[in-house]
């Protein structure tokens, strides 16, 4: 392999993730930290660690320059952006390999691509996926809008071109409501993303959020299943399974080869996420966008796969060819992930940071816990609440949640709000055990479990 | 001339402007009226306002858009 150390441009659990993918590939890491986390377990397991700005991610872990010259200084030769942050930035990629490094995902050209919503739909159309009825170009105008929404239908989502992770997307009802919010939309896309382009798309009633993953090397592409990830609040995914549930074999098998297809399509290098609306009602499922790094939920997939996917996305960067068949890939039994936020579910999700008092984990064989927590460690302000991922996987899902329940009940974090709590009322409520569920259930079930408490 | 000192509520970031181009919400040296809106903490991504609870003729950051603050800290002074 042409990588033997690696800077890792991230923080948190993820950076953690990584520290030990490398350190399983016999190779030395580098870590770069903000001023407010000298004291992360991810900078403690480094090889090396270098501090690159103040705590403000816009002052450090977004510091493209920066972080080139972190790796310059360390002689790293291969950059994991992981999640988030510089993750999804084509400019990025761009600037790693022309300082001769070797940046762990796909190139700046193919980030930039299956960045553009517009563009990737044309991309999966060509690919033969099916896509949601809706734009095959951004729209000129709110006439081409009004006239295209008519045509699919309403209720329809205008979206912006540059947007994603569920940002930058109104719904309407009507060609009066449309036309009222095309220039809000367009005037928001261009002060948020700095690209005002917009696209419509048709709004499915009740749908399940389902994506596969996916790793190329350029050359040969597989995918590794489904994740089930409908569990959400305000777009953000909160719980998250592998295999997905209630879901024909068949369908599975074309969302699955679909995903290939797109992979192909673009010559895909590392590990990546095709996500896909799914339509219980007619079993149709339709892509929604590409996500060209690791996801948080990676692990549900390892712990049905038996696969390393940190590891396999940087043997892939380090030239090698994929390590696996696709028959080499198959489901065994059940995973479940929950994600642990510092944030009080009964105070409307109120984020709190703070230090960790005492943390009690159960893990096991089947049980994972991917954090970067330690008692005694403070959990600073400036960036996501993620504390970590609980993920236990079981013979079956009822097995899976049985073990759940009793897993959550064991996991103790104090000093800081967390969401267990939530997590235990999930995994006890019976339209979840059932995989009642769409997009849109858990809002209206916090709206009866969790009520936001009246201002004082 | 008495002046009152606005602290932060929460540890976090301090941003002066609803937005990166928008202009802040209060320039230096500004009168303020009580309830107005001074800047933004920003803590795990979560914004909350930070208010006036005082008026005065004119006011004074006593820190930058977009830097990290203690909870408690003083983040502007308001002359009365």
């Amino acid at each position: 392999m042409n990588i033997r150390r690696v800077l890792i441009a991230n923080r948190g659990e993820i950076a953690v993730r990584i520290n030990r993918a490398c350190k399983s590939l016999g190779l030395s890491t580098v870590q770069v930290y903000s001023a407010a986390d000298k004291d992360s377990l991810a900078v403690r397991m480094a090889d090396e660690a270098i501090e690159i700005g103040p705590a403000p991610a816009a002052k450090s872990y977004l510091r493209i320059d920066a972080i080139i010259a972190a790796a310059r200084a360390s002689g790293a030769d291969a950059v994991h952006p992981g999640y988030g942050f510089l993750a999804e930035n084509g400019d990025f990629a761009d600037a790693v390999a022309a300082a001769g490094l070797i940046f762990i995902g796909p190139d700046g050209d193919a980030i930039r691509l299956l960045g553009d919503k517009v563009a990737a739909r044309q991309v999966a159309a060509e690919a033969g996926v099916p896509t949601v009825p809706g734009s095959t170009a951004r729209l000129a105008d709110v006439d081409a809008g009004l006239a295209l929404a008519h045509r699919i239908g309403y209720p329809v989502m205008i979206k912006a071109a540059a947007g994603g992770g569920g940002r930058g997307i109104r719904v309407v009802q009507d060609a009066e409501e449309f036309a009222r919010q095309f220039p809000q939309a367009a005037a928001e896309a261009a002060a948020a993303f700095g690209d005002g382009g917009l696209y419509v798309e048709k709004m499915i009633a009740s749908a399940r959020h389902i994506e596969v993953q996916i790793l190329g090397d350029g050359q040969r592409y597989v995918h590794c299943f489904e994740r089930e990830c409908s569990l959400q609040r305000r777009r953000q995914k909160v719980w998250e399974e592998a295999p997905a549930f209630h879901l024909d074999s068949q369908v599975r098998a074309a969302m699955c080869t679909a995903a290939v297809k797109l992979a192909a399509r673009v010559a895909y290098k590392g590990a990546g996420t095709v996500e896909f609306l799914y339509d219980r009602a007619t079993e149709s499922f339709y892509f929604i966008e590409v996500n060209t790094r690791i996801q948080v939920e990676h692990p549900v997939t390892e712990m049905i796969t038996g696969l390393d996917l940190v590891a396999e996305m940087i043997r892939i960067a380090g030239g090698e060819r994929l390590s696996i068949e696709q028959d080499d890939v198959v489901i065994e039994g059940h995973a479940i992930e929950c994600r642990i936020n510092a944030e009080n579910p009964a105070r409307n999700f109120m984020p709190g940071p703070g230090t960790i008092k005492r943390l009690a984990v159960p893990v096991g064989d089947d049980v994972r816990f991917d954090s970067m927590l330690f008692e005694g460690y403070t959990v600073p302000p400036f960036y996501d609440s993620l504390l970590g991922k609980l993920i236990v996987h079981g013979a079956d899902r009822a097995r899976c949640l049985a073990r759940l329940r009793d897993v959550l009940k064991k996991l103790e974090i104090e000093g800081v709000p967390t969401t267990i709590a939530l997590h235990t009322a999930l995994a006890e409520d019976i339209d979840v055990a059932n995989g009642d569920i769409d997009t849109r259930f858990l809002e209206g079930w916090l709206e009866r479990r969790f009520p936001t408490p009246a201002k004082s | 001339m008495s002046k009152q000192q606005v602290l932060s509520p929460l540890p976090g970031t301090f941003y002066r402007r609803p937005a990166p181009d928008a202009p802040p919400f209060k320039e230096d040296g500004a009168a303020v009226a009580v309830g107005d809106v001074l800047g933004l903490v920003e803590v795990m991504k979560n914004f909350q306002e930070v208010t006036a609870e005082y008026a005065g003729a004119a006011i004074t950051f006593l820190v930058e858009d977009g830097e990290a603050i203690d909870a408690e800290q003083v983040l502007a002074e308001i002359d009365e």
